[in-house]
C-alpha cells in the first residue's frame, strides 16, 4: 500500500476503508520500526539508531490518531450511538481502541523532561509498548475475514523482536553469572543498574548518547 | 476523476437504446472473439451484448460507475486484495467453457457454454449488491433468470437444493494455490430459491460482456443474499436432495451460514450489519447506509422463510 492519493489520483473505489487501511498499517509499520532501534543499535554498535526511537515512537501514536480519526470520522459518520455499539459489540474495535488509549500515556511521556522526572518509572511505563503491540497485531488478526497471512506476519516479526529482548536479557544473565562464578568478577554494570532500577535503561543509553554528542 | 469513472445515468440510458437498436452482437458469437484478450486491467472494448431492459426488476439507485465494479472484487481465486482480480483475472480463458449438469434431473451432462446461452434472452436488471463485508453497490447486470436455465435440465421431486461449482485450474486461478480457501469454490442455494424469479444467471454487465475479474463467462448474482452466494466462473450444476456444502459456510461455520440471507438484525460476529458503506470514488463523507432487510428485497422474497429462525439460520 503506497501513500495516499493526492489530486487526480483515485482513492479507489472504497476510499474510506483505503486511508483506514493504510494509516492502520502504518502505525504498525512505525511501531515495528521503533521496536527495531535496539536490536539494530546492539547489531551495530552504534548508538545513532536511538535518536530516532522517540520520533518513531511519535509517529505511532500520529498514525493511530488518524486512524481513530478516520473510523469515527469517515467511516461511522462521527454517529456516536453507533461507534459506542460497534466498540462494545465487536471486540476487534474495542482491541485497537484500547491500543490508542495506552499510546497516550506514552506519547505524553515522551519528552527528555518526563523521562528523567519518572527515572526508573519511566521504562517500566514504557514497557506498555509490548502491549499495544500485541493488541494491535490482535486487532488486525481479528478483523480480516479469511487471509491471515499479513497479521501474521506482523505478529511473526514482534514475536521475533520481542525475543531478541529476552534472549539478549537471558544471555547477558548468564554471562554475568558465569563471570562472577569463575572468575569473581562483577556482573556487567549496565544489567545491574537496569536490574536495581537505579538509571533506566533508555535514559542511561540517551545519557550516554548525550554524552556522545557533546564530543 | 476522469469522466471515463463515471456514468451519468442518461448518458448510460442512451447507449442501451443504441445497442438495442442492433449496434451489439450477438452474445454466443461476442463473447468468443472477446476471450482471447490477454492484457490490461480490464479489457479496453469489451464486445456488447443485446438485450432489454428489465425495469420491473430493477432499482432506482445511480448503478456504480464501470470502473468501480471492475476493479474493486472479492473472488479469492485471483487473490485476497479487493484489486487483484482485476490484475490477475485476465490470463482465464472463458472460451470454450462447459458447464456440467448432473443430479437430480431427466437431462443431465456437459454442454457448451453457448448451446446454453442460445435460446435465452437477455435482460438488464439493476440490483443491489451487498457484501457481508459491510459495503454495497448497485449493479447493472445482464443475465436470465437461473428458473430458465434450469427448468430445461427437468429437475426431479428429489431436486431439494442446487449446488454449483466454480472451475478448479491453478494455472488460470493463481489464488487456488494458496490455502485460504477449500477449492473448488462451492454455493448452493434451496430449490425455490433458485427457481425465484430475481435469481438472476450473469453473462454481461453495463451493456457489455461480463469481465473475468467479475465472474465471466457465468455467474450467479442473488440479490437478497450476500455477495459471497454469487459464485463466479460456473462450471457445475447439481441438483442434490441435501443441503451442500458450501466453500464459506464450511470454512468458518460461526460466521457464514448457508442461506447468508442480508439481515441487519444478525451480526457477522466481529461486525455489525446494521448499516453499510456505499462504494463510490467520490464519497468519502456520509457514505454509510443503513441495511435493509434482504437488501431491500423483502417483498418478494421474506415469504421464502415463513417459519424459518433467521438468527439460527444465518
Amino acid at each position: 500500500m503506497g501513500a495516499f492519493g493526492v489530486a487526480g489520483v483515485s482513492l479507489g473505489a472504497d476510499p474510506v476503508k483505503l486511508i483506514l487501511h493504510t494509516t492502520g498499517t502504518w502505525a504498525l509499520r512505525f511501531l515495528v520500526a521503533t521496536l527495531l532501534v535496539t536490536p539494530l543499535k546492539d547489531l551495530t554498535g552504534s548508538l545513532t539508531w536511538l535518536r530516532f526511537r522517540r520520533m518513531l515512537g511519535l509517529y505511532v501514536f500520529f498514525y493511530a490518531v488518524l486512524h481513530f480519526s478516520t473510523y469515527v470520522f469517515l467511516d461511522q459518520d462521527g454517529k456516536l450511538s453507533a461507534i459506542f455499539k460497534d466498540i462494545v459489540k465487536h471486540p476487534y474495535v474495542m482491541l485497537g481502541f484500547l491500543g490508542l488509549l495506552l499510546l497516550i500515556p506514552l506519547a505524553a511521556t515522551s519528552t527528555a523532561k518526563a523521562q528523567r522526572r519518572l527515572g526508573r518509572r519511566w521504562t517500566r511505563l514504557h514497557r506498555l509498548v509490548y502491549v499495544i503491540a500485541g493488541l494491535g497485531v490482535w486487532h488486525y488478526w481479528w478483523l480480516v475475514k479469511k487471509d491471515i497471512r499479513p497479521p501474521l506476519a506482523y505478529a511473526a516479526v514482534f514475536a521475533a523482536l520481542l525475543g531478541y529482548r529476552w534472549g539478549r536479557r537471558r544471555w547477558l544473565e548468564r554471562r554475568a553469572d558465569r563471570g562472577s562464578a569463575s572468575h569473581g568478577l562483577q556482573r556487567p554494570v549496565e544489567l545491574e543498574q537496569e536490574r536495581l532500577g537505579a538509571i533506566p535503561a533508555d535514559a542511561r543509553v540517551g545519557d550516554r548518547y548525550a554524552e556522545l554528542e557533546r564530543g | 476523476m476522469a469522466p471515463s469513472e463515471i456514468t451519468p445515468e442518461d448518458r448510460f440510458i442512451s447507449r442501451r437504446a443504441l445497442l438495442a437498436a442492433g449496434l451489439g452482437f450477438a452474445a454466443a458469437e461476442s463473447l468468443g472473439s472477446f476471450a482471447g484478450e490477454a492484457f490490461g486491467q480490464t479489457p479496453p472494448n469489451p464486445a456488447a451484448l443485446i438485450f432489454k431492459k428489465n425495469a420491473a426488476f430493477s432499482v432506482q439507485e445511480p448503478p456504480n460507475s464501470y470502473q468501480d465494479i471492475t476493479t474493486y472484487n472479492n473472488y479469492y481465486e485471483f487473490g485476497t486484495d479487493k484489486s487483484d482480480p482485476a490484475d490477475n483475472a485476465q490470463r482465464l480463458r472463458t472460451r470454450p467453457w462447459t458447464v456440467t449438469v448432473g443430479g437430480e434431473a431427466e437431462v443431465t451432462g456437459s454442454f457448451g457454454l453457448d448451446d446454453i446461452l442460445k435460446p435465452l434472452s437477455l435482460e438488464e436488471r439493476i440490483y443491489r449488491l451487498r457484501c457481508v463485508e459491510a459495503w454495497s453497490m448497485v449493479v447493472p447486470w445482464i443475465g436470465f433468470p437461473l428458473a430458465d436455465l434450469l427448468q430445461r435440465f427437468k429437475p426431479t421431486a428429489k431436486a431439494k437444493y442446487v449446488e454449483f461449482k466454480t472451475l478448479y485450474d491453478p494455472k488460470q486461478m493463481p489464488g487456488q494455490s494458496s490455502g485460504v480457501l477449500e477449492w473448488p469454490y462451492v454455493e448452493g442455494l434451496r430449490i425455490d430459491e433458485a427457481m425465484h424469479p430475481l435469481t438472476l444467471m450473469v453473462v454481461g454487465l453495463y451493456g457489455k460482456v461480463l469481465p473475468n475479474q467479475n465472474g465471466a463467462p457465468l455467474r450467479l448474482v442473488v440479490p437478497w443474499k450476500y455477495g459471497f452466494k454469487g459464485i463466479k466462473a460456473i462450471v457445475g450444476i447439481k441438483f442434490v436432495e441435501r443441503m451442500p456444502h458450501t466453500t464459506w459456510a464450511g470454512s468458518n461455520p460461526s460466521e457464514y451460514g448457508f442461506y447468508a440471507n442480508v439481515n441487519p438484525a444478525v451480526d457477522h460476529p466481529r461486525w455489525s450489519q446494521a448499516s453499510e458503506r456505499r462504494i463510490g470514488s467520490g464519497s468519502i463523507f456520509a457514505s454509510r447506509r443503513p441495511t435493509l432487510p434482504f437488501n431491500g428485497y423483502a417483498d418478494q422474497v421474506a415469504s421464502l422463510y415463513g417459519g424459518l429462525d433467521l438468527r439460527r439460520n444465518f
